[in-house]
């Protein structure tokens, strides 16, 4: 089992508390969160990704329990084991696209030599001494999955990958988070209002009520 | 990657306000440096060029203007004594040794100083080139002059009336250069030296072959019938009773005034201490003002960073990375800025000492670094951690989640 949420409790407001289902996931599996706009899911998400400690529950990641890590523990382990890729391609602007994926790297402090790879499979190698202002919304879009993958997570968060997206362009984003979650055996967590990603994949669970 | 790197492309992501942190902290610190320098080369010259003199005996007039002219050869002298009340004084059994000088001479702006061999021994100067002068007219030019003129031994000029360059020439008697001293980094280095009897010959009217053949007085005053004068007179102390009692006496009893250049130097230090402490104070208040405009330029590009930071905490940083982050941009930043303050105080000394190629900053080298100057490098450091701490602070509280979601 690769992740494990369990009775987690949350709430901004005491009055209007969050349902989160308990989500298991083996490795290589992958899930759909889906929600309307408001709904929670980037709470989820964020809950998930320990960068968000819930009221109450426990989110266990390949068998840790990641809200009982302390300070840079449990960010070194975020680092290593959870990829997230946001909704806007949050790219430093300062940094080349290749030097975006050596500071992932560098916080872990691993080579994992994924780097090359990965950018070639991404096709966008030829862009890699590219800064993020002369990239389009696809590259960076591309870049931003690149560097959530660099550090070969257990784990992958995306929040809305394909919102800004055509339909073309949102299912080539999703099948490509499918295929890199496949190849290095990882599993794949999508949240997103866009009822477009459902045909993709078929594992997933709704909140806060009926679209 | 590493943490430096990453500082250093945040700050040349904004290369304009980086560069001009730097170089207004650059400013601050290169008055400082030239400060430093000058204080420090000052102060060393001077004590060194009075060093074995305990007094300073000439006509009456400004005491520190004795001093300079005697001693340090930058002021117009206060006037001529006479020989005889000079040779009186040197049997005073309070005096150890005493020095003539006669001065009023140059050679393209080179003072032309009349002494006996005396004054050789006083600051222990070597020769690089032939010997002492034995007769009239012949001279010893100092290192920096004879590069300067670029006269050797053996070569003949002929002076100038006045101390500045602009006089006019005497039409006869041309000195003959018999020896070159080694560099002595000291006054020295900028003097023609010759004897008193040269200075007297050159200004008489009518000239005598047969004295100018005789040999020169090598220690104490010319044996002479004529009435003569010379310029000043470097005094040893024989006790330390004299340094009370030989003052007095010569400025309350004779028509000559005596000045420790000890005292004189203490003196001008404080009166130029004053204005040193001023550009001094405006230095720091640039200082001040570049380490406001740091802290100002990083805890403004933090509102568009917090994203960055957030992102950095989703791919491992810790918060104490991100700390180190924004600390280590303050201090990369002062660091260049001490770095660019160094090279313009450097420059600034050079540039000076070009346009003044005699006189007292002539004597000034750019080319000493001093300890004093990784106090620089050390003060940087301090205000590259100030500017940058409360905007690492922040830096470190970033809540990413918040920040995560907000956008
Ligand atoms: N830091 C916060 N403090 C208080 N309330 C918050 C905070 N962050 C989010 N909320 C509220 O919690 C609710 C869920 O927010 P969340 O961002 O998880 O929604 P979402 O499902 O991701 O929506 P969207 O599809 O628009 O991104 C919203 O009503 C939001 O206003
Ligand atoms: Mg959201």
């Amino acid at each position: 089992m690769i992740l494990r949420a369990k009775n987690i409790e949350f709430y901004y407001d005491s009055n209007q508390k969050f349902q989160i289902p308990d989500i298991s996931l083996d490795a290589g599996d992958q899930m759909l969160v889906i929600g309307k706009s408001g709904s929670g899911k980037t709470t989820i998400l964020n809950i998930i990704a320990g960068l968000l400690k819930p009221k109450s529950g426990s989110v266990t990641i390949d068998g840790t329990d990641i809200y009982s890590l302390k300070g840079s523990q449990l960010d070194k382990f975020r680092g290593k084991n959870i990829g997230i890729i946001f909704q806007k391609p949050h790219i430093l602007a300062p940094l080349t696209v290749e030097e975006n994926l050596q500071l992932a790297n560098f916080f872990v402090r691993e080579n994992t030599q994924m780097i090359e790879p990965l950018l070639k499979e991404l096709g966008i190698f030829d862009k890699k001494k590219a800064r993020i202002n002369t990239l389009s919304e696809g590259e960076a879009q591309r870049v931003s999955i690149a560097r959530a993958l660099v550090n070969k997570p257990k784990l992958i968060l995306a929040d809305e990958p394909t919102a800004s997206l055509d339909d073309e362009n949102a299912a080539a984003v999703v099948r490509l988070l499918q295929t890199q979650a496949k190849k290095y055996n990882a599993a794949l967590i999508i949240v997103t209002h866009d009822q477009r990603v459902k045909d993709h994949i078929p594992n997933l669970i709704i909140i806060g009520g009926q679209l | 990657m590493n943490m430096i790197k990453l500082s250093w492309k945040y700050l040349i992501a904004k290369p304009l306000s980086t560069g001009l942190n730097i170089l207004l902290l650059g400013l601050g610190l290169a008055i400082i440096t030239v400060l430093i320098l000058i204080q420090d080369q000052f102060e060393n010259k001077m004590t060194k060029d009075a060093e074995g003199i305990d007094l300073v005996v000439g006509a009456k007039g400004s005491p520190l203007q004795l001093i300079l002219s005697s001693v340090y050869h930058i002021d117009f002298p206060t006037g001529n004594i006479d020989l005889k009340d000079a040779m009186a004084l040197s049997k005073n059994r309070l005096v150890k040794n005493i020095i003539p000088l006669g001065l009023g001479d140059n050679y393209q702006g080179y003072r032309i100083v009349g002494t006996n061999h005396d004054y050789l021994a006083l600051y222990s100067a070597t020769f690089s080139q032939g010997n002492a002068w034995e007769k009239p007219f012949e001279v010893v030019l100092g290192h920096e002059v004879a590069e300067k003129i670029g006269l050797k031994t053996g070569n003949t000029f002929i002076g100038s009336h006045g101390i500045g360059s602009s006089s006019h020439e005497h039409d006869a008697h041309p000195y003959v250069i018999t020896g070159v001293l080694a560099p002595m980094g000291n006054v020295l280095d900028k003097l023609i030296l010759t004897s008193i009897e040269s200075v007297w010959y050159t200004h008489d009217e009518e000239h005598d072959h047969a004295t100018h053949e005789a040999p020169v007085a090598k220690k104490g005053f010319p044996i002479t019938d004529q009435d003569r004068e010379v310029t000043s007179l470097l005094i040893q102390y024989r006790n330390p009773i004299a340094a009370v009692q030989l003052p007095r006496f010569i400025n309350s009893k004779s028509a000559l005034q005596a000045a420790s250049p000890s005292f004189e130097i203490s003196r001008l230090f404080e009166l130029l201490g004053i204005g040193v402490k001023l550009i001094q104070g405006l230095a720091i208040v640039i200082i001040i003002i570049a380490g406001l405009g740091i802290f100002i330029a990083l805890f403004n590009s933090l509102k568009e960073r917090k994203y960055d930071l957030a992102v950095m905490r989703t791919l491992g940083a810790s918060s104490w990375q991100l700390f180190l982050h924004i600390v280590l941009e303050g201090v990369i930043l002062t660091i260049m800025g001490a770095v660019v303050g160094i090279a313009i105080g450097h420059l600034f000394l050079v540039i000076l000492v070009m346009q003044n190629d005699q006189g007292a900053i002539s004597t000034l080298s750019a080319a000493v670094f001093l300890k004093e100057e990784l106090w620089i490098l050390g003060y940087a450091v301090i205000v590259g951690i100030l500017a940058s701490l409360i905007p690492a602070w922040n830096a470190y509280q970033t809540d990413i989640a918040k920040q995560l979601t907000k956008a």
